[in-house]
């Protein structure tokens, strides 16, 4: 009865509409969306910087001039006119030189490859991390739930940044005394040719997937009792195939959603480590390292702190706009949360 | 309600003693010690300072040796503050030259004149002051900025509400520090560009004894530069929150029994709509008050921020140590806080095991 009712209300232009699917009805929604397509061409762009940094660069990012040291070009004059009267000029330095004369444009083009690479690997090994943890806490429930779960809980009260910086510490004075031949030293070697990047990246993945857990194992808890799991263990599918096969597969949605959003997060870690000495080793170029240079001097050169923040801030909009997008398109029920 | 308070301080008295013991083993198997210097100490020297600060022990020794210092109250005929090393955060004179004496952090090690206590009553106090402040300024501009992109969804003005609130959330401290020093302290100079306007003795061992406009020319530049991304997480929360709310039933019985408009937004809708406001405000009022290193740095004010980092590079134990506590006990508080308030803001919840 109320089946033919709604079948009648159908209008048949309305039928003849092709069935979109799941990831093409997302993707329709995220296009609709200005803003994330806003931020969507700014990493793409991003993302070619950093590939295409040694051609687009116009300097190397460690070369030094120290006769050029705190250069700024003329145009810079106009829009920062306290700089006039002590200032030296020289037009060959687009955005200015640092203080030991490194041109500001070039490493600030170079520091995309750090604050991208950070975006990337951030999430990827908070996600790696927190679903296997939480998928196994989950799934098992009971007294492994309640262990596991305690733990979590206790590394939640730990103050994030104080933990952080105390690992970020531990691993740099650690690994830098080590005797040749040994594994850490050639994790320290290795550290080293990424010119700092490897701790950041183990530091970021002890501190950040705790989240990830907690949001997987809710995940897992709530579809661990459909009946398509309790089809696949009557079939005799162990708990590894399960986990793997069957619940992950249906819970990473939200979960790539969720990391999506958190990248800002892990960009403006990078970028405060760096800050304060504990992220990349110089002269490795990072926005946090030259924002904490260049804030030291905000008086007399601006320019020095001030184009790495923008380059930052614009990185940071990019990733929250496209961030938003992909939520609203994946779970338009969320819309603005 | 009180065996559930009893039980989360139980907890939170674990939880400290296992983040206790996760530092204490961090920190000690960091290569280097706290009396390393570029010129070596001669060891006959080194031999005394490790022996005066109990360092030669066994570190199973030293830890219950700190844990029994800060945790187990003494009572003790010594004067309070009469050394470096018996000095206690909490003095209770109980009788005639009697003192019960609870919390001695220790002496620090990088500064040999000044325990751990001294930064908590002098450094901490500065520290949590910005935070506080940032913490107002998080919710004075993110609530109203919330409600009113609610009231009028998908108008010009939520537009522009969720535009300021994704730039707030793009703008870390260290980009917005240094810009709002150069527009405000050094092009207009309108505001001084560093430095904090309150100095030890505090009221209460926390409120700056100075309340003028002086001290809030300094504090705003810092605590708007913190408190501004937190405005923006907390006015899409509670942009968020309050449409969903007003989506629910009990609003439309509200309405039905001819409520003013008013009233139903201000009593029956915002009441509610705040919980998961209030959730995010726990950690985010710790995460305030531990997490003003950055700002600090920028703005030139002598909190306990640049201590803590200090420490670390200095292998000061007890100051990594006390801090770590310190900043651990905050955020447990803040969030057992939180979760009593839900009660009150939901009849429903109900605090039981």
């Amino acid at each position: 009865m109320s089946e033919q009712t709604v079948a009648l209300r159908v209008r048949p232009e309305a039928l003849a509409r092709p069935v979109r699917g799941f990831w093409e009805d997302a993707f329709l929604r995220l296009i609709r969306n200005k803003a994330a397509v806003l931020g969507g061409i700014i990493v793409i762009t991003l993302i070619f910087v950093a590939i295409f940094a040694d051609y687009i660069a116009p300097y190397s990012y460690s070369e030094q001039s120290l006769v050029d040291n705190n250069a700024v070009p003329a145009w810079m004059l106009k829009v920062f006119p306290t700089i006039r009267g002590y200032a030296r000029i020289n037009n060959k330095y687009l955005l200015g030189a640092d203080y030991v004369g490194r041109d500001l444009l070039s490493r600030i083009i170079y520091g995309t490859r750090i604050s991208l690479t950070v975006a990337f690997i951030g999430p990827l090994i908070s996600l790696l991390i927190g679903t296997i943890y939480g998928s196994i806490s989950g799934y098992f429930g009971g007294r492994i739930d309640n262990i596991m779960m305690r733990l979590v809980d206790v590394l939640y009260a730990f103050p994030g940044l104080l933990f952080i910086i105390l690992l970020m510490a531990f691993f740099r004075s650690t690994l830098t005394r080590l005797t040749p031949g040994t594994f850490a030293y050639y994790v320290g070697q290795l550290d080293a040719k990424m010119g700092g990047m490897l701790f950041i990246f183990i530091g970021i993945g002890l501190t950040a997937w705790e989240n990830m857990a907690r949001l997987t194992r809710g995940q897992v808890l709530s579809i661990k009792e459909k009946e398509f799991i309790e089809a696949a263990r009557a079939i005799g599918a162990g708990h590894l195939r399960i986990m793997f096969r069957h619940i992950l597969p249906n819970v990473i949605g939200p979960l790539i959603v969720a990391e999506t959003l958190a990248i800002p997060s892990y960009i403006s870690l990078e970028a405060f480590l760096s800050f304060i000495g504990l992220g990349v080793n110089p002269p490795t170029p990072s926005w946090g390292l030259m924002i904490s240079e260049g804030a030291g001097v905000i008086r007399t050169y601006p320019n020095q702190a001030i184009f790495p923040a923008l380059a930052l801030a614009i990185t940071m909009f990019a990733f929250n706009f496209l961030g938003d997008g992909l939520r609203d398109a994946f779970d338009p029920r969320l819309r603005g949360t | 309600m009180t065996r559930y308070i009893v039980r989360r301080l139980l907890w939170t008295l674990l939880v400290l003693l296992v983040i206790s013991l996760i530092t204490f083993i961090l920190m000690h198997s960091v290569p280097g010690g706290p009396f390393d210097r570029e010129k070596a100490v001669p060891p006959e020297i080194l031999a005394n300072l490790l022996a005066k600060y109990h360092l030669d022990e066994p570190l199973y020794k030293q830890y219950l040796r700190y844990l029994w210092d800060i945790f187990i109250p003494h009572i003790s005929r010594i004067p309070p503050g009469s050394s470096l090393t018996d000095d206690h955060l909490i003095n209770i004179k109980i009788g005639n030259k009697l003192w019960l004496k609870w919390m001695n952090f220790g002496p620090s090690y990088s500064s040999r004149s000044r325990t751990v206590n001294d930064y908590f009553r002098q450094q901490f106090p500065v520290s949590a002051q910005l935070g506080v402040m940032a913490f107002l300024v998080a919710i004075s501009i993110g609530i109203p900025l919330g409600i009113l992109a609610a009231l009028k969804q998908n108008t010009i003005i939520d537009y522009i509400g969720m535009s300021i609130a994704i730039f707030g959330v793009s703008v870390p401290v260290i980009v917005l520090g240094p810009i709002l020093i150069w527009i405000f302290g050094v092009t207009l100079k309108w505001l001084p560009p560093t430095g904090w306007g309150a100095k030890p003795p505090f009221i209460l061992g926390f409120i700056p004894s100075n309340l003028k406009p002086e001290f809030f020319k300094y504090a705003i530049m810092p605590s708007v530069a913190l408190g501004l991304a937190q405005s923006a997480l907390i006015a899409r929360l509670t942009r968020a929150s309050l449409l969903q709310v007003l989506r629910e039933d009990y609003i439309r019985t509200a309405r039905a029994k001819g409520l003013p408009e008013r009233t139903v937004i201000f009593v029956h809708a915002l009441k509610n709509s705040m919980i998961p406001v209030v959730t995010i405000m726990g950690p985010m009022f710790a995460a305030l008050v531990t997490g003003t290193f950055v700002t600090e740095t920028i703005f030139g004010i002598p909190g306990l921020g640049k201590y803590f980092v200090l420490s670390i590079t200095n292998r000061d134990y007890p100051l990594i140590m006390g801090t770590i506590l310190l900043y651990a006990l905050i955020l447990v508080l803040a969030n057992l806080l939180v979760d009593i308030t839900y009660a009150f803001l939901d009849p429903r919840i109900r605090l039981t095991d």
